[in-house]
């Protein structure tokens, strides 16, 4: 076994379990344990995104999810008083759905997964670097860059909207 | 055993199906989001997988894009999310039952 392939286990393995905690922690009901354990999964994932040899995605996973989107998550729980999780009950029959319903949308996936031919090459020789990207990015993908550029103004000023006291 | 497309297809799949486990069970309206957002980076672990594997890096500019709609909707939602607690006190998804006939 290769080192990459030792890596790819020990990565997989990390990102499930602090997946696994995100939603459904024994220890802890506190939203902010389940955004620490996201910090986790996302950065075992951008380990996964290094196996890939997709680096600036790995990079840019940790900055953007790491780095903003966890800080606006606990920003709000900080502001949102939630104390009120810890004495409700989970109910029995709704874990009982999810977990039927999920199992089973589990197996189709992985069903056709085992039945499909997947024509994968064996030896890839990509590297998602800065270079290669922003080069595609800048000649064939111009126009959805610039759409998402307006997308991000649009929200900021809906974000702004929203969060101001009297919406009338 | 080599690592090769179908291991982290498989990994994407759990990953996707935690996030739905997730999303049908916790009552918690931020825990929901958190869920939301790990199903979004299962499918981004999929395009990923997929762009490597068939050479090609068109898949990785996706993955560029669903990462910065991704923080422009996380954004939106929790504004959403701090209305809805300003206006009701709660974000609890049993809470907000004012469309329930």
């Amino acid at each position: 076994m290769e080192l990459a392939d030792i890596l790819f286990y020990v990565f997989a393995a990390l990102t499930l379990l602090c997946g696994v905690l995100v939603i459904a922690n024994p220890f802890s009901r506190n939203p902010v344990t389940s955004a620490m354990f996201l910090v986790l999964t996302i950065i075992s994932m951008a380990g996964l995104f290094v196996l890939l040899h997709a680096f600036f995605l790995a990079a840019v996973q940790i900055l953007v999810y790491a780095g903003a989107v966890i800080v606006l998550f606990l920003f709000v729980i900080m502001l949102l008083d939630l104390k009120e999780e810890e004495r409700r009950k989970i109910k029995f029959f709704g874990v009982a759905a999810g977990l039927i319903s999920v199992g089973a949308i589990l197996g189709i996936f992985l069903k056709n997964l085992h039945a499909t031919n997947l024509n994968a090459q064996s030896s890839p020789s990509i590297e998602g670097d800065t270079a290669a990207l922003g080069k595609l990015l800048f000649a064939n993908y111009v126009l959805p860059f610039e759409v998402v550029s307006v997308l991000l103004l649009v929200a900021m000023i809906g974000v702004i909207l929203l969060s101001k006291k009297k919406l009338d | 055993m080599h690592v090769g497309l179908e291991h982290y297809l498989t990994v994407s799949f759990l990953l996707f199906a935690l996030g739905l486990l997730g999303v049908i069970m916790r009552r918690n309206l931020i825990v929901i989001y958190m869920s939301l957002e790990l199903m979004l980076n299962a499918a981004n672990l999929a395009l990923v997988a997929f762009s490597r594997f068939n050479d090609k890096l068109d898949g990785q500019v996706l993955v560029f894009f669903i990462i910065t709609v991704a923080a422009a909707e996380v954004s939106v939602g929790l504004a959403l999310i701090v209305a809805l607690y300003r206006r009701r006190q709660s974000a609890h998804v049993e809470d907000l039952t004012s469309m329930k006939l």
